[in-house]
């Protein structure tokens, strides 16, 4: 019973879920309620995962309406993964929020921060499960609304104008893709995204379909901050309470990063994308976000703002995986998604920490903090080295196959930049490291700091090491990639 | 070519108003005038569906004996969600605009601009 509804369990659990939570009293309850609902999807994505391993695609017709007619979730491996990244990324996050909540958010705002941050969660799932792309519209939607929300929470007054900002830039980025999408529906009549693949290549000369392409990349482009598009990413990420910063930097861009794959290569297919100058226009502007965002990280003054330069700079990493468009490289991307998230979630959990403890996360205020918060200190500095891809840690591997395929393609120029853009994650990793152990304490309040609680600090660590673990076993994010780039390539979700 | 002009009135129209709205986005200052252009430039895609619709002597998709054809209901459908998330992000968006004006005391881009340059 469980297993048949197993794809639409995963959003209607959380979706019913939001309004309960609303009405709960404010206090404890409204957390307990939500760690209840994100734990329970959670196993059942695991579940979804492992029914996906033996390469079968599993079709959810919503209300019993075939497709192409009605919506269909359409789940692979592809989207098994990435429901797993937003699933784990909630389930670990909810614990670290009891405490980092109640000390950010004023107490009679919780009950509806947790049900803003569960719509959230649901929309973003279901962008990751539907195969429907008019439905995948309107789950953006639901997620980008909830986090406009969440991110006006911050206590800075400032979050309120990052949050304003994001509104803006984000709806214009949705509105993008309903033009694209209303282009592809007026040439071909359907929705259904499989539907879509069959009725496209005979239309591919057609310039409604290249202009409804165009508006869909640029839509998406906003979305997951691709450089020069990303002017509402650090000031969101900065402002917005650490929580929030924790869960939309591991998830919000991962998930919009999928949506261009599934549209670049099941919607439309890659032959389409070399003919026109689309991949070699991501190319130009991955390099160079990931160089310019490097630099700029290593000149900001706020943990959570250099952090946030970084996340462009590493989204830059994703999407050339996606430009070069080999097996190989877009292997390289879904796993980079999937270790980001760990990575990003790692640091963004231990500047929380520290923001918990501080009250701010300016790095001039960091100075010998690592002495008295050592179990953060060393959660920074192990996430830090799996940001810049030393061995042994998750960011190598996917860095490792980004390179791979691009020597593969004899593309050295994007070697050395990948390799540069190491160095420059040096830089700035060792900006944090400096400030926190280095330095010698400068003010009388840093003395009295206390190590963080351990609520906070159980999550980082599992965080931490499994960017650990996932630097040795690359059976579950490597192996999923594989298959799942199987059917992307291949054309499997046709 | 005249009748190719005046035969796609509604898609010139969506252009032109689609334009409008995101120049007002752009280049306004006032946070309250960026969502008015922001409800205009969403408007002009609900236009563009509903264009996108029609079926050239085509009646209203009610089911009747003596009609034969149709228009396409669909993207009725489609915009009806889109206006709700339209009306959804308008009433967020003002709400964030009454916040930002407790917290500084004004609308203007520029002017808030600079009250955060000066802390």
């Amino acid at each position: 019973m469980i297993e048949t509804h197993l794809s639409l369990l995963i959003i209607v659990i959380p979706l019913m879920a939001a309004p309960v939570i609303a009405a709960l009293p404010n206090g404890r309850l409204p957390w307990f309620v939500s760690t209840a609902v994100v734990w329970s999807v959670f196993i059942l994505a695991c579940w979804q995962l492992i029914n996906i391993q033996t390469g079968n695609v599993i079709s959810y017709e919503l209300g019993g309406w075939a497709p192409p007619w009605g919506i269909e979730y359409r789940i692979d491996a592809a989207n098994a993964l990435v429901a797993l990244i937003v699933a784990g990324m909630a389930a670990i996050t909810l614990p670290y929020a009891a405490k980092s909540v109640s000390k950010e958010i004023p107490k009679r705002q919780h009950s509806l921060f947790y049900a803003a941050f569960i719509l959230c969660y649901t929309g973003l799932l279901g962008i990751t499960q539907t195969g429907d792309i008019f439905n995948l519209f309107v789950f953006l939607e639901i997620s980008s609304l909830s986090s406009y929300a969440l991110i006006s929470l911050g206590k800075d007054r400032r979050a309120l104008t990052a949050a304003y900002q994001y509104l803006i830039m984000g709806t214009i980025g949705a509105t993008f893709f309903l033009i694209g999408v209303g282009l592809l529906y007026a040439m071909t009549g359907t929705l259904n995204m499989a539907d879509l693949a069959q009725r496209l290549p005979e239309l591919y000369e057609h310039r409604t379909i290249h202009t409804a392409f165009a508006f869909i990349m640029v839509g998406f482009a906003l979305k997951l901050a691709l450089f020069p598009l990303h002017l509402w990413l650090p000031n969101a990420y900065t402002y917005a309470p650490s929580v929030v910063t924790i869960f939309l930097a591991a998830t919000a861009t991962k998930v919009a990063v999928y949506v261009m794959l599934r549209v670049v290569f099941s919607v439309y297919d890659f032959s389409f994308i070399k003919a026109t100058p689309t991949d070699e226009l991501f190319l130009i502007l991955c390099v160079m976000g990931i160089l310019m965002m490097s630099f700029y990280a290593i000149y900001q003054t706020d943990a959570k703002r250099l952090l946030a330069y970084s996340s462009i700079a590493q989204i830059g990493y994703m999407m050339l995986g996606l430009a070069l468009g080999s097996m190989l490289s877009v292997t390289a991307t879904l796993v980079h998604m999937f270790n980001h998230a760990l990575m990003k979630g790692a640091l963004f959990m231990a500047i929380g920490a520290i923001v918990y403890r501080l009250g701010n996360s300016k790095i001039e205020n960091f100075s010998g903090l690592g002495k008295h918060m050592p179990w953060t200190f060393a959660a920074i500095v192990i996430g830090g080295l799996s940001l810049i891809g030393v061995p042994g840690t998750a960011g190598f591997i996917s860095k490792w196959y980004l390179v791979l395929a691009a020597i593969e393609q004899n593309n050295w120029l994007i070697v050395i930049v990948i390799l540069l853009g190491s160095l420059l994650a040096v830089i700035y990793v060792w900006k944090l490291v400096e400030a926190l152990y280095f330095k010698a304490p400068d003010n009388a309040s840093t003395q009295t700091v206390k190590e963080a609680p351990l609520l906070l600090l159980i999550p980082t660590w599992v965080l931490v090491l499994a960017n650990i673990y996932f630097g040795f076993d690359t059976e579950i994010t490597v192996g999923t990639a594989q298959q799942a780039v199987q059917l992307l390539v291949s054309g499997g979700g046709k | 070519m005249f009748d190719y002009f005046i035969g796609h009135y509604n898609y010139w129209m969506v252009i032109v108003i689609m334009m409008a709205g995101f120049y007002t986005v752009i280049s306004r200052g006032n946070l309250i005038k960026k969502i008015a252009g922001l409800n205009i430039f969403q408007v002009s895609v609900f236009l563009l569906y509903i264009s996108v619709g029609t079926v050239e002597g085509g009646a209203a998709p009610i089911i009747e004996e003596s009609v034969k054809l149709y228009s396409n209901p669909l993207p009725h459908v489609l915009i009806l969600t889109a206006i709700v998330v339209g009306v959804a992000t308008t009433a967020l968006g003002l709400a964030l605009v009454v916040r930002i004006k407790e917290a500084y005391d004004t609308i203007e881009e520029d002017e808030i601009h600079n009250q955060d340059r000066s802390l």
